[in-house]
């Protein structure tokens, strides 16, 4: 498989931006500057990352509580990104939405999703407007290990299928649904086995390696794309911290946490891969961090020094009368 | 020339063939909406057009891109709904009877609802829901209930339940053209009623009440069907001498307060009669609107007549009993005096 320079580029940096701003997030909520909760994508750049790579602005997706990734693999301003989380009126969606809720439509991203399960059908629909229009769009719709188990998720597989519609659900298995660990949960080895039972193809791939992951999606792409309708791929991977930002995770098994960490984190096998090879030099690489780095510290700076949304913004953007 | 006369579910079906014909981003999916998908002999053509035959004709004038069977998968296809409107087109979808949205809320309440504000404004989700509603058909708890008040309690979502065929038409093409989700209701049992309804297309803004029966003596607010025993009822009051106005809210949000406070002021009695359950309904809230805003003009208490607090049940003497008749809202009215 052949991926240009600026391509393997542009996602390491994505991969790192990811990785930097949740970082940065995980230390503000410390800090006490983000109300509410959140839910961290680290460990998982490798999945929106390699998929988006085949995306453009006119492209969708739909996400999940733990969207921040996606947001970012698509192409959202960061700088908005954090200020939503802050609850600042500059914020992507006006303060107004939060880390459960960001969505720019200008980048096709339809929003992350506070409910298990709530983007699959919201998927289905933009593939229908893309097939009845004939634009040539795809949607991607992430989902969780956890929402493997919903019945929209069933649902959409089925409606996409019958209707051939251009959309690419990507399974994020990440080894657990909150808690509770995928082999308990799911009543198969590998989710994307369901495919048999909807007529689409299923593949799995080792979702911490962005080559596998950038390869398997490039095929789905393109299928949909040629209007042969929807794929299930699932990409196996693991969730770095906790399901959210607190929580002890009691439930995991410390080796597994070690092994990923020192073995399989994606970032650290991508930048591996990517230096034992002569088409990208250590110096382009850490130029590369350090500017992601300066960028998340401008979007935090960003995020301080923007104002709270005025009280009336609460009645804004709805129909209210009463 | 004399007046052009249509069924209430030939003004729905003109009003949606009317703004398909002029939007073609309008389409229409749900359950057998056409019927008979990929039934070769039927060459395209439907078998049912909508299960009581409210869309019938359509998927032959527009064909099977725009008029799109679903399976019976609710959320999905609601969802799907609600994802095209975001997108780019402006589905009308049927959620046959509206007992179904237990299985699939989660795609009106927290996505459709929701998602223009939670976006900031940056979405509009021009989607409508139609789906049948109410007692009176024998068809028993789950496709007998009314649940209007349920959306109309939900931020984002516009609730519109017509009782003539004339309203029907101005408010589902008023329906089609609003960039927010709008739940339409339509009674079962009204669907082969007919009235006045002009063939040219036309819209009824979304909150304007309408005043059905002037009068002086009391006001009579009713929804959907209860509007026609409201006018029943009327009638009887006037052999009695009493004379009351009968105000239909045909949307229920927006809630059309002014018109509705207006008459109490000139009446300075309030009878509400709402199909539904007595407890949360639109019934309490008109209630409280006026206890809020109209006290002063009020010469007793409200009076609500509405179903009881029981499912709907099957047999015809128990059905009959338990939907609100005209004698209970002229008892109500007369208490009053």
């Amino acid at each position: 498989m052949h991926i240009p320079k600026d391509t393997l580029l542009w996602m390491y940096e994505r991969m790192q931006s990811i990785r930097t701003f949740e970082n940065r997030v995980k230390v503000e909520f410390g800090r006490g500057k983000i109300p509410g909760f959140v839910h961290l994508y680290a460990g998982e750049e490798a999945v929106a990352v390699g998929i988006c790579a085949h995306l453009s602005d006119a492209d969708y997706i739909t996400s999940t509580h733990r969207g921040h990734g996606h947001c970012i693999a698509k192409g959202v301003d960061v700088r908005g990104m954090m200020a939503e989380l802050f609850g600042k009126a500059t914020g992507t969606c006006k303060g107004k939405g939060g880390s459960m809720h960001i969505a720019d439509m200008e980048k096709g991203m339809l929003g992350a999703n506070g409910i298990v399960g709530g983007g699959p059908p919201l998927a289905c629909g933009a593939g229908l407007t893309a097939k009845l229009k004939q634009t040539g769009q795809v949607t991607v719709c992430f989902f969780g290990d956890g929402a493997a188990e919903q019945g929209t998720l069933h649902e959409s597989l089925n409606l996409a299928a019958i209707w051939k519609l251009p959309v690419i659900f990507v399974a994020e298995n990440n080894g657990y649904a909150e808690s509770t660990p995928v082999h308990y949960h799911c009543s198969v080895e590998n989710i994307a086995d369901r495919a048999a039972a909807y007529n689409m193809p299923g593949v799995t791939v080792d979702g911490n390696d962005i080559f596998a992951v950038y390869e398997a999606a490039g095929a789905a792409v393109a299928r949909a794309r040629a209007g042969q309708g929807p794929t299930l791929l699932e990409c196996k991977t693991y969730r770095l911290y906790g399901h959210y930002e607190g929580d002890q995770q009691t439930y995991k098994v410390a080796a597994e946490q070690q092994k990923f960490q020192h073995e399989r984190d994606p970032i650290l096998l991508f930048r591996r891969t990517l230096l034992a090879g002569t088409l990208v030099s250590e110096a382009e690489l850490k130029a590369i961090d350090e500017r992601v780095v300066a960028e998340i510290d401008a979007a935090v700076r960003f995020a301080e020094d923007s104002p709270f949304p005025d009280v009336q913004e609460t009645y804004t953007d709805v129909y209210v009368n009463y | 020339m004399a007046e052009r006369v249509l069924s209430f579910s030939q003004a729905l079906n003109e009003a949606m063939r009317q703004e398909m014909r002029r939007d073609p981003t309008v389409i229409l999916m749900g359950e057998d909406v056409a019927g008979g998908a990929n039934v070769e002999h039927l060459h395209g053509d439907e078998a049912w057009g909508g299960v009581l035959g409210v869309t019938k004709g359509l998927v032959k004038e527009f064909g099977r891109d725009r008029v799109l069977d679903t399976p019976i998968s609710e959320s999905a296809f609601i969802g799907a709904a609600v994802g095209a409107a975001v997108t780019g087109l402006r589905p009308i979808v049927e959620m046959m009877f509206v007992g179904f949205l237990g299985v699939c809320f989660d795609q009106i309440l927290n996505q459709g609802a929701k998602l223009r504000y939670m976006f900031g404004g940056k979405a509009k989700v021009p989607v409508v829901i139609r789906t049948i509603y109410g007692a009176g058909f024998r068809a028993a708890a789950q496709h007998s209930q009314v649940l209007y008040s349920l959306f109309t309690h939900i931020p984002g979502l516009k609730t519109v339940v017509p009782s003539t065929p004339y309203d029907a038409k101005g408010l589902l093409i008023s329906s089609i053209r609003d960039d927010d989700p709008v739940v339409f209701f339509e009674d079962i049992t009204l669907g082969g009623t007919k009235g006045p309804v002009p063939e040219e297309p036309y819209i009824l803004p979304l909150g304007r009440a309408d005043v059905k029966r002037a009068g002086s003596d009391v006001t009579i607010v009713a929804i959907g069907k209860m509007v026609h025993r409201a006018l029943h009822a009327a009638e009887a009051l006037q052999a009695q001498g009493k004379s009351a106005e009968v105000i239909d809210p045909r949307t229920l949000s927006p809630f059309d307060e002014e018109t509705v406070l207006a008459s109490v002021k000139k009446t300075g009695r309030l009878v509400i009669v709402d199909e539904s359950h007595p407890r949360c309904s639109m019934a309490t809230d008109i209630a409280a609107l006026v206890a809020d805003k109209g006290f002063d003009f009020l010469n007793g208490p409200i009076k609500m007549v509405t179903a009881p607090h029981t499912p709907v049940p099957f047999s015809p003497t128990l059905e009959d009993h338990y939907l609100p008749n005209p004698q209970r809202i002229i008892d109500a009215a007369l208490s009053l005096f």
